[in-house]
């Protein structure tokens, strides 16, 4: 990792709320690129509410994101549309349009924001399903296939415009174990393959330590990020209790 | 099995013994924790409760629940509550409880006041008069951005919408305004008969339906059919985050999804109701001629003189202004539904009474304006 070099993603000092109920707040974290940087911590510790504010979904109470140097939410909203178009979003549903076919749903970002020909859009829709594993299933509605399909489906369409950064909303969550670990293996393709930077979030353990290579844990307790640095370097070195704890789920109480 | 039993005891002045004996389970049925608490509201000078458990048969989660609010009214009287001679599993039960009780942040106590009533309903429908006139704002740009030929929808969905909004809402609206096209007839002949008059009934079945019962019971209609599905339709990709996976590309969802649901019930209001103004009086018609003996041609010349091309405006301009109304109250409570299937469910509802309550108070705005301008 090049430590002089600027960060994608720089989060600083950002405070948030759910439903005007503070849930998080005086997180700082940088994200490098080609980083897979995950945000982890337990149920109900506001990573969905951050990764709302980094998508450009909600604003956040106080503090700054910035995108390449750029402050995403000093911004008018035309600008901040613009930098939005460098995101690819991977939501825990898939979210995939349920009236589009799935081929439709890829196409979609294509035909609004590429110059590519229809002909040109329809190979690329087809590239990109190879790519996750969904060679054929173009013209089958979301509704037709399973969970796990849905999800890598929602994955090509996050990756339809070749994003800068990919956001996934716990990725393996509602999978099996098979399945998630091969969506796991398509995250690490995706960040070699189309160098993207990739920010993960979830409370799977295994993900986590299959894929990331740096992470912040969010406690819900102290509405604060309590550990910062790359999941193993934690594992192996954090004296804090609750990071033990959660990276080894409850069998190691840690050191006080 | 031996019956729960409560009883008190008063070792000393300022103690009180709680006795429980028996079966404590609750498909027996519990004793009211208001018997105990009167018990410390009688003797304002306890302040130790102990227990006696002793004599405790089998119990479950019931003896929790009961010694659980015993304790938390203990507390509130500054009653110090002994909790020796209490089994381990009940203490194991009640104290999650307790501990989330002591860390609650303090709540205001006791029912809100007339005024806070009054002044949270007023924020209320403030917040919401807001959020609507924002909605339509909205639709409004998306509407002027049609116009230009800029917004982005998808036109083969345009289509699907006017097809279920329309054609598959043939039978049904054929139905019903056949059905009030007869229904008025049968009304119109019991008291025009009295006079002789029932030739009249084609004025009355005519005038009635193309003035306003043929857009009145098509928005009905439409209102319970297409605005219901319209809310389900949206709450559901709310809860799939499908919105926001919309938003996060850049597109607007009231252009996207909201704008082609609008157009299409605003296009297919006026022509569905023109269709259930011509159902109403062919309904009349049948009525009239078979069970009354008028003759079919004369009800049909009475049809033509009675109903002016006014009246055919006026129920035009209601059944437009009732397809905005169906569509914005199904797209709005749609949109802005929480992510849970029972939100989905609300929001269905909430956008039939809303789409029911708008056209009513549309009819009765119209009518009077009409009243006025003397059309």
């Amino acid at each position: 990792m090049d430590k002089t070099s600027q960060p994608v993603i720089r989060v600083r000092d950002l405070d948030l709320s759910y439903d005007d109920y503070p849930v998080m707040g005086g997180l700082d974290f940088s994200v490098n690129k080609g980083d897979i940087f995950v945000v982890m911590g337990a149920s109900g510790c506001g990573k969905s509410t951050l990764l709302k504010v980094l998508i450009g979904l909600k604003e956040p109470d106080k503090g700054e994101i910035l995108y390449d140097g750029v402050d995403f939410w000093g911004q008018d909203e035309t600008a901040r549309q613009k930098m939005m178009r460098r995101f690819g979003v991977l939501y825990q549903s898939g979210a995939l349009w349920s009236s589009l076919t799935i081929g439709e749903n890829v196409a979609l970002p294509l035909q609004l924001y590429s110059k590519l020909s229809g002909t040109q859009i329809k190979e690329m829709v087809e590239l990109k399903l190879a790519l996750v594993g969904l060679s054929g299933y173009a013209d089958f509605y979301p509704a037709q296939i399973s969970g796990g399909m849905r999800k890598r489906a929602g994955l090509a369409r996050a990756i339809a415009l070749d994003p800068d950064i990919i956001f996934f909303d716990e990725p393996s969550s509602g999978l099996d174990p098979l399945s998630g670990r091969l969506l796991d293996d398509l995250i690490l393709q995706l960040r070699d393959t189309l160098g993207a930077t990739i920010v993960v979030v979830t409370h799977e353990l295994a993900s986590i330590f299959a894929v990331g290579n740096n992470a912040v844990l969010l406690d819900a307790e102290s509405k604060s990020m309590i550990a910062a640095g790359s999941p193993k370097d934690l594992l192996a070195n954090s004296r804090d209790p609750r990071v033990i704890q959660f990276l080894t789920r409850g069998q190691k109480q840690g050191v006080n | 099995m031996p019956l729960n039993k409560l009883s008190f005891e008063y070792p000393s002045s300022n103690t009180l013994r709680v006795k429980l004996s028996g079966d404590w389970k609750i498909s027996e049925g519990l004793p009211a924790e208001s018997e105990a608490i009167s018990q410390l509201d009688g003797h304002k000078d306890i302040t130790q409760l102990t227990f006696d458990l002793s004599e405790i048969g089998k119990w479950d989660s019931g003896l929790a629940s009961f010694l659980f609010h015993l304790i938390r009214e203990c507390r509130k009287r500054n009653v110090i509550v002994n909790h020796q001679g209490l089994p381990a599993g009940v203490e194991k039960l009640i104290s999650p409880a307790l501990k989330v009780h002591e860390k609650a942040a303090p709540r205001s106590e006791g029912q809100s006041s007339f005024l806070e009533n009054v002044a949270d309903k007023v924020l209320h429908l403030l917040s919401s008069t807001l959020i609507l006139v924002n909605f339509l704002g909205e639709i409004a740009i998306a509407f002027w951005r049609l116009v230009k030929g800029k917004a982005y929808f998808r036109r083969d969905e345009l289509i699907s919408i006017l097809r279920r909004c329309g054609a598959d809402a043939f039978a049904l609206v054929s139905l019903i305004s056949l059905l009030v096209g007869m229904i008025l007839a049968f009304i119109g002949a019991i008291q025009l008969r009295l006079f002789g008059a029932q030739i009249f009934i084609a004025n009355i079945v005519g005038i009635a339906m193309v003035r306003v019962m043929g857009a009145v019971m098509t928005g009905v209609l439409m209102s319970g059919r297409t605005g219901a599905s319209f809310a389900a339709e949206l709450g559901l990709m709310q809860t799939n985050d499908e919105i926001d996976a919309l938003q996060t590309l850049g597109i607007s969802p009231v252009e996207f999804l909201v704008m082609p649901r609008v157009l299409a019930l605003v296009i297919m209001m006026p022509l569905l109701t023109i269709y259930a103004d011509f159902m109403g009086i062919l309904g009349g018609l049948f009525v009239s001629t078979t069970m009354l003996g008028l003759n079919p041609v004369e009800y049909w010349q009475h049809t033509q003189s009675a109903v002016k091309l006014s009246n055919l405006w006026v129920g035009l301009i209601h059944s437009f202004v009732f397809g905005i109304i169906i569509a914005v109250a199904g797209c709005l409570r749609g949109i802005k539904c929480a992510r849970s299937a029972a939100a989905v469910g609300e929001a269905t509802t909430s956008a039939v009474v809303s789409g029911i309550t708008g056209i009513v108070i549309a009819t009765a705005i119209i009518t009077f304006i009409c009243q006025v301008l003397g059309v």
